[in-house]
């Protein structure tokens, strides 16, 4: 069957529900047959956004366009358009077969029960076909709810965090299957999520959402590399966020001044380069030595930030995950693979290294707490 | 293996304690229904078969099993079994298309608006709060020759000049119609209101229209409160006497509780008025059994 995505475009669409602004002029393009992941925190809109695509819910301003078409006017079920619901939605009054042919028939397809089968087989449950919802598992019903959605060939297939019900394991392999399907049927995939790890490993782009606004889309190596703000540093994966002031600038590259220390940045890194600004690195790419003692790999390039003391020490197995404060700017977390038998034990005095490439900038006023997820 | 035996023989005694427990817990529902439903019972089947001896007084019988009252019975009232069994059914169906509606627009419709939804389900309700003798008596003024309803439909050449429709088979099912529709409405409000509107978006989703979503979703997964509706409605209807009594006539709307009324006060025919009843019961019976099985298990989801 000839691959079917189609191009998804929302045009500034803002929801609002009474004087609450659910999505505030949200505009995205993703291309025919992509993997798009949309994350963000609970209550940021993601559902919100997938309903207005599917057509359940309607903009209050802004519009939808699949392919070129514009939708925004048109009801749920005159769009092509499938949704694998939070809640997976299957009609418990129905067969397994006859839900996933349900969409088939309203279309009048003359094979629907065949293709419905076929369905059933990509998600290995044809053994089940006669059965109904309630008689199936919780990652059987999903996989249900997947073939009924993707049997139809939408142009686009909405994905509302499909595999939140499921444990661990289950989920890695639905992810697997999920993926393994998107490249067979060529669909459109928008697939929400809350968990970064699955937004990341799955899609081929992400959207970081928060309060109603997309924050930062791109690849999911570059978001994490680079992120824009401090709610995407936070987010996705964790951050070392510290204020630091341009001294010097001489073109594409910086040179901070924090806490009786200095580092340098890339001007291409950082988001504001004058002034006082955010300077952020990741936890993996700080090294932790001992006081007085450069790491072996520390050459030019390298910054060093002494006077760090070891808080705490969780081990993890394949790392350790340390806190080190340091006097002025507070805790530091650092990652450090466990390539020896010896690390650190709390009141460490240890120094922190890092690669100046690796740093980013961020604006001087971003809220350095902003997307770190309550435990 | 040991400790094995000795929990489950524990468990064992608990659950016979648990049991007993339960046992007293549902004997007074039990003795209730022993001396209100099944002595009553036993005694109208054993009355049906009582004899009269010759040249004793009228009311005077005694015990026997004269399984003739109810041949001489039968092949006196079929007829009116029949028109029985027939407003009934015609009333229930009314009942659905007039009651189905009302309970999805207070269920479904207007969901999220709880304030409405309540008073509509005030009003539903609100017949039950006045007496039904009053409510059937107002149906002999509302369909009243004079009345508004007929003079409307008069001048809209609706109904020809003249047309009657007190006394009429129509007035009779209208009143059993209008007396049971809460009973209709309930049971289908009860079951729409926990259906999950997601389902519903489920059918938009997949090309289904409004209409094929209500056709293919939503009615048959409200079916076990049509079921329950339905019931409720058919069965009181099958054995009205009120509805036949104030808006009917002598000629054609007489229905079933009427002759068990007329036997047993007028002709003081007690073992024919048993004998009635007892079919009556027998009938509602089998037609419901039947209808469940028909109807009911499928739809248990
Ligand atoms: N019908 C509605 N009426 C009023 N407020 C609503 C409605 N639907 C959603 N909201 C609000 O809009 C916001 C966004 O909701 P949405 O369901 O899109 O969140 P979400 O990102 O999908 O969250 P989660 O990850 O928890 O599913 C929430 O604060 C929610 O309370
Ligand atoms: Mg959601």
């Amino acid at each position: 069957m000839a691959a079917s995505g189609k191009d998804l475009v929302l045009e500034g669409i803002t929801k609002r529900f009474g004087d609450y602004t659910a999505v505030d002029d949200l505009s995205l393009h993703v291309p025919a047959g992509r993997f798009f992941a949309l994350l963000g925190p609970s209550g940021c809109g993601k559902s919100t956004t997938l309903r207005m695509i599917a057509g359940l819910e309607h903009p209050t301003s802004g519009r939808v366009y699949i392919g070129d078409e514009d939708v925004t006017a048109t009801k749920a079920h005159q769009r092509e358009v499938n949704t694998v619901f939070q809640s997976y939605a299957l009609f418990p009054h129905l067969s397994i077969l006859e839900n996933v042919a349900f969409g088939l028939k309203r279309k009048k397809v003359p094979d629907a029960v065949e293709q419905a089968k076929a369905a059933l087989e990509l998600v290995e449950l044809a053994h089940l076909a006669q059965r109904k919802p309630a008689q199936l598992s919780g990652g059987q019903q999903q996989r249900v709810a997947l073939a009924r959605a993707v049997v139809n060939r939408p142009h686009v297939l909405l994905l509302d965090e499909p595999l939140g019900a499921l444990d661990m394991k289950l989920r890695r392999q639905m992810q697997t299957e999920l993926k393994t399907i998107q490249d067979e049927v060529g669909v459109t995939f928008i697939h929400v999520t809350h968990d970064q790890e699955e937004a990341m490993t799955m899609a081929d782009t992400v959207a970081v959402m928060n309060a109603g606004r997309i924050e930062q889309i791109g690849p999911p190596d570059e978001l994490y590399d680079l992120p824009a703000t401090a709610f995407v540093a936070n987010f996705l994966g964790k951050s070392n966020l510290f204020e630091a002031t341009v001294t010097e600038s001489n073109g594409d590259w910086l040179s901070l001044s924090f806490a009786g220390t200095t580092t340098g940045l890339a001007a291409s890194r950082a988001v504001q380069t004058t002034g006082t600004i955010v300077a952020g690195i990741r936890p993996e790419k700080i090294i932790a030595a001992p006081a007085g003692q450069p790491p072996a790999s520390a050459g030019s390039g390298w910054a060093k930030v002494p006077g760090g003391r070891v808080t705490s020490v969780s081990y993890t197995g394949v790392s350790t995950e340390y806190e080190i404060a340091v006097q002025g700017l507070g805790e530091f977390t650092v990652f450090a693979q466990n390539l020896h038998s010896t690390g650190f034990t709390e009141g460490d005095q240890v120094d922190l290294w890092w690669e100046e490439s690796n740093l980013f900038g961020l604006a001087g006023d971003a809220d350095t707490e902003a997307g770190i997820e309550e435990v | 293996m040991s400790t094995a035996v000795q929990t489950s023989a524990e468990e064992k005694r608990a659950w016979r304690l648990r049991g007993r427990m339960g046992m007293l817990l549902v004997l007074p529902g039990f003795l209730f229904i022993v001396v209100f439903f099944a002595i009553p019972v036993f005694s109208m089947l054993s009355m049906s078969l009582y004899t009269q001896p010759e040249g004793a007084a009228t009311g005077v019988f005694e015990p026997g099993l004269n399984f003739g009252t109810y041949s001489a019975m039968m092949s006196t009232y079929w007829d009116t079994f029949i028109r029985s069994f027939g407003f009934a059914l015609i009333a229930t169906v009314a009942a659905l298309i007039i009651g189905y509606p009302m309970a999805y627009l207070v269920a479904v419709r207007l969901r999220g608006r709880p304030l409405l939804q309540g008073l509509l389900l005030v009003v539903i309700i609100a017949p039950f709060f006045s007496s039904f003798i009053l409510r059937v008596q107002s149906w002999r003024f509302i369909l009243a020759d004079e009345g508004f309803v007929v003079s409307t439909l008069e001048t809209l050449s609706i109904l020809p000049e003249g047309t009657r429709l007190t006394a009429t088979p129509f007035a009779v099912v209208a009143g059993m119609t209008y007396l049971y529709l809460p009973l209709m409405t309930l049971p289908i409000y009860a079951n729409l209101e926990r259906m999950d509107s997601r389902l519903i978006e489920a059918g938009g989703d997949l090309y289904a229209s409004g209409s094929q979503t209500f056709m293919r979703v939503t009615l048959p997964l409200s079916m076990p409160g049509i079921m329950a509706g339905t019931l409720l409605t058919f069965i009181p209807a099958a054995g009205d006497y009120v509805n036949a009594v104030m808006l009917g006539n002598n000629v054609n709307t007489t229905m079933v509780g009427q002759v068990i009324d007329s036997r047993f006060f007028q002709s003081v025919d007690y073992p024919g008025a048993a004998a009635l009843s007892s079919v009556l019961m027998v009938i509602i019976l089998i037609v419901v059994m039947a209808y469940v099985r028909r109807f009911g298990t499928k739809e248990i989801v």
